[in-house]
């Protein structure tokens, strides 16, 4: 293994490993402070997600939304952008899908519907992507404050939609169904899932995280982004559209946050329900943070941040499920905090063996300059 | 419209705006030291919790406001132990406060009161039965809130504390090889950031006499707008809680109305915001070393 090799394992996974020693630690003393033993609820935490098919299908299900949402923002911080407007865009994919299933007739067979309602969320997602990017290139906004902004101002309008434009179903929150459109749960093929709301979303979830692996490394367009995100006064001097990138990276982790509602709208509920993001594109930062900004790290850390959210449903008959809440909080914390200090570390251990060794680039691009 | 509506819209407006005047002033002191203020809605949250804790056990409403500055005090810290003593990403930490915050307060919530949704009735401003203006202008925080930004203006502009906290904002290395500690500056601004915040969360919870779950319902986004539409200037900033405010207690009197429908009005603050980034009515530009790691 090359020290350059072996440094960037280390920077990546030191920080985590320091996390979750932490939020080991914040955990126990949250169990105690609830009378609780600690090792009972974990084990109770482990049984009820991995222990059984059910735990498992809820965590698959959970961790095809986070990997959207944690691609798009890592997509972003690639290209130095920080998206925090997953949650939005999370959500109006996920009305956009709703809406093309509600207009398609339901004679169309699912083979057709199932791909317009996909390509309709990603144009969802991509819409509410466009805004922010548009105002970073044009006027030179900065895309943290308008994702934010955007954040409220489209979860308000959804909102607005549902209830005065008359989507909802009297009485609720959600659309008419949209049988034609359903993608097949896991359980239809492996009845071992059954009543888990595990779907085959998951696959699209997956290709997702290819795709994205290929476009960053493998071609033109992904090695501009990167090179954008990394220092983007050099890339303008080396005839990259600096502005032009920058637009279309985050109109890309839109539309891949936008096809993560399709999980909950298609392949479980079968409806969209407003509200149904319950933070989890916000989460994606998290899953984007620990998973490196690499799209396998980013499958591997959304599987990890589904079994604590699936996990605190388990252990709610000992201790309050909102600990896991403290503990993603307490999670993303440390690994930002041991992100620069791993590093700091790193570069203070004499090097005698490798004494050319240039720094490894970050993974994750200083983005806020102000 | 009569005289009484528009003073009941006066009397509304005023109210909505103090949390936004306590966060936003928060919210402007870190941002002028350079630290990015996600976190405002965490110390607003944790603040009301301190509070309602504060207020149930010491029994009166000054004792609910000790533990909810002291609650956001301590928020503040661990925001400056993340951003200033590690140089976390400061936009990721924010983040991560304000996740937590919610999980903490919604799990001692529990611990504390068996409920997971609002405490128990608690000591609060402004005395039983005494309805509308009478216990609103009896609130001390009432006049705090109105009082801080100005203040806040004087300190950040007119001392030597506020110097600094401007010259690690604008141009730390120079303000470090001028012999300003740039890091214990920063420190001091975002302890006192969240503690600021923190009186935005006091003012709901002991006027509402209860801790409800997740009851800033993002108030800490709307300051942290202010502070941008108010170009990160402490008397535009004060200015602009109050136009929010003022517009959201214009939506709560023509509500019945259904003039225009109330998600349109929740928008203003965020489209302002946008249209003020967007540089269409003066350009906001942030202080040159804002989120800057290092």
């Amino acid at each position: 293994m090359s020290p350059r090799t072996r440094r960037a394992i280390e920077e990546g996974l030191l920080p985590t490993l320091a996390a979750l020693l932490v939020a080991l630690v914040a955990g126990d003393l949250l169990i105690l402070s609830y009378g609780q033993a600690p090792g009972a609820v974990w084990r109770l935490m482990l049984d009820g997600t991995w222990g059984n098919a059910y735990g498992i299908g809820q965590v698959l299900y959970k961790a095809t939304t986070l990997a959207f949402t944690g691609l798009a923002v890592a997509v972003g911080l690639r290209a130095g952008l920080f998206n925090i407007g997953a949650e939005s865009q999370l959500a109006a994919g996920g009305f956009a899908a709703a809406l093309m299933g509600l207009a398609l007739p339901p004679l169309l067979g699912p083979w057709t519907a199932i791909p317009l309602c996909i390509a309709a969320a990603a144009a969802g997602g991509g819409l509410v992507g466009l805004v922010p990017g548009l105002l970073r290139a044009r006027f030179g906004a900065h895309e943290v404050i308008a994702t934010i902004m955007l954040n409220f101002v489209v979860l308000a309008f959804v909102n607005w939609a549902m209830a005065s434009g008359g989507l909802a179903v009297p009485e609720t929150l959600h659309t008419r169904a949209i049988p034609h459109a359903a993608i097949p749960r896991l359980a239809s093929a492996f009845p071992a899932f059954h009543g888990s709301a595990a779907n085959f979303t998951i696959v699209l979830a997956l290709v997702a995280a290819a795709a994205v692996a290929w476009i960053l490394f493998r071609t033109r367009f992904g090695y501009e982004l990167r090179a954008v995100g990394l220092q983007p006064e050099a890339a303008e001097n080396g005839g990259i559209r600096v502005p032009r990138t920058w637009l279309l990276a985050m109109v890309a982790s839109g539309a891949i946050a936008g096809m993560g509602g399709v999980n909950f709208v298609l392949g479980y509920k079968g409806y969209f329900e407003d509200g149904f993001t319950g933070g989890a594109g916000f989460l994606g930062i998290a899953v984007a943070l620990v998973g490196r900004n690499h799209p396998l790290g980013v499958v591997l850390a959304a599987l990890f941040f589904a079994t604590l959210s699936q996990g605190g449903l388990a252990i709610h008959a000992l201790v309050p499920k909102q600990m896991v809440e403290v503990l993603e909080g307490v999670v993303i914390l440390a690994v930002a905090m041991s992100v620069p200090e791993v590093r700091r570390l790193l570069q203070r251990r004499p090097r005698a063996a490798t004494p050319a060794a240039p720094a490894a680039p970050s993974p994750v691009p200083a983005t806020a300059d102000g | 419209m009569g005289d009484a509506m528009l003073g009941v819209i006066f009397l509304q407006t005023l109210r909505i705006a103090v949390p936004y005047l306590f966060a936003a002033s928060g919210g402007v002191l870190a941002e002028r030291a350079g630290v990015v203020s996600l976190a405002l809605e965490g110390f607003m949250l944790g603040g009301a919790f301190g509070a309602t804790l504060g207020a149930y056990y010491g029994g009166s409403a000054w004792a609910g406001l000790a533990a909810g500055v002291a609650a956001g005090l301590l928020l503040g810290a661990i925001h400056a132990l993340a951003c200033v003593r590690f140089g976390a990403n400061q936009i990721v930490a924010g983040v991560a406060l304000n996740l937590m915050v919610v999980g903490l307060t919604r799990f001692f919530l529990r611990l504390a009161f068996g409920s997971s949704s609002n405490s128990p009735r608690v000591a609060g401003f402004g005395g039983e039965g005494t309805a509308g203006a009478l216990a609103t202008f009896a609130n001390p925080l009432l006049w705090l809130g109105l009082a801080v930004m100005p203040v806040l203006a004087f300190v950040v502009l007119r001392t030597r504390f506020g110097l600094r906290v401007r010259a690690v904002g604008e141009k730390p290395e120079a303000a470090e090889s001028l012999g300003v500690p740039v890091g214990r500056v920063r420190w001091l601004a975002v302890i006192a950031s969240g503690g600021l915040a923190a009186l935005g969360g006091c003012w709901l919870a002991l006027d509402q006499h209860q801790f409800t779950d997740q009851m800033t319902a993002g108030r800490g986004f709307i300051a942290l707008a202010a502070v941008i539409f108010g170009r990160w200037e402490p008397v535009r900033a004060g200015v602009a809680c109050l136009l929010f405010a003022f517009a959201e207690a214009l939506q709560i009197q023509v509500q019945g109305t259904n003039a225009i429908p109330s998600q349109f009005v929740s928008m203003i603050p965020y489209v302002l915001t946008l249209v003020a980034l967007a540089g269409l009515v003066g350009k906001s530009v942030p202080p040159a070393a804002l989120g800057r790691e290092r």
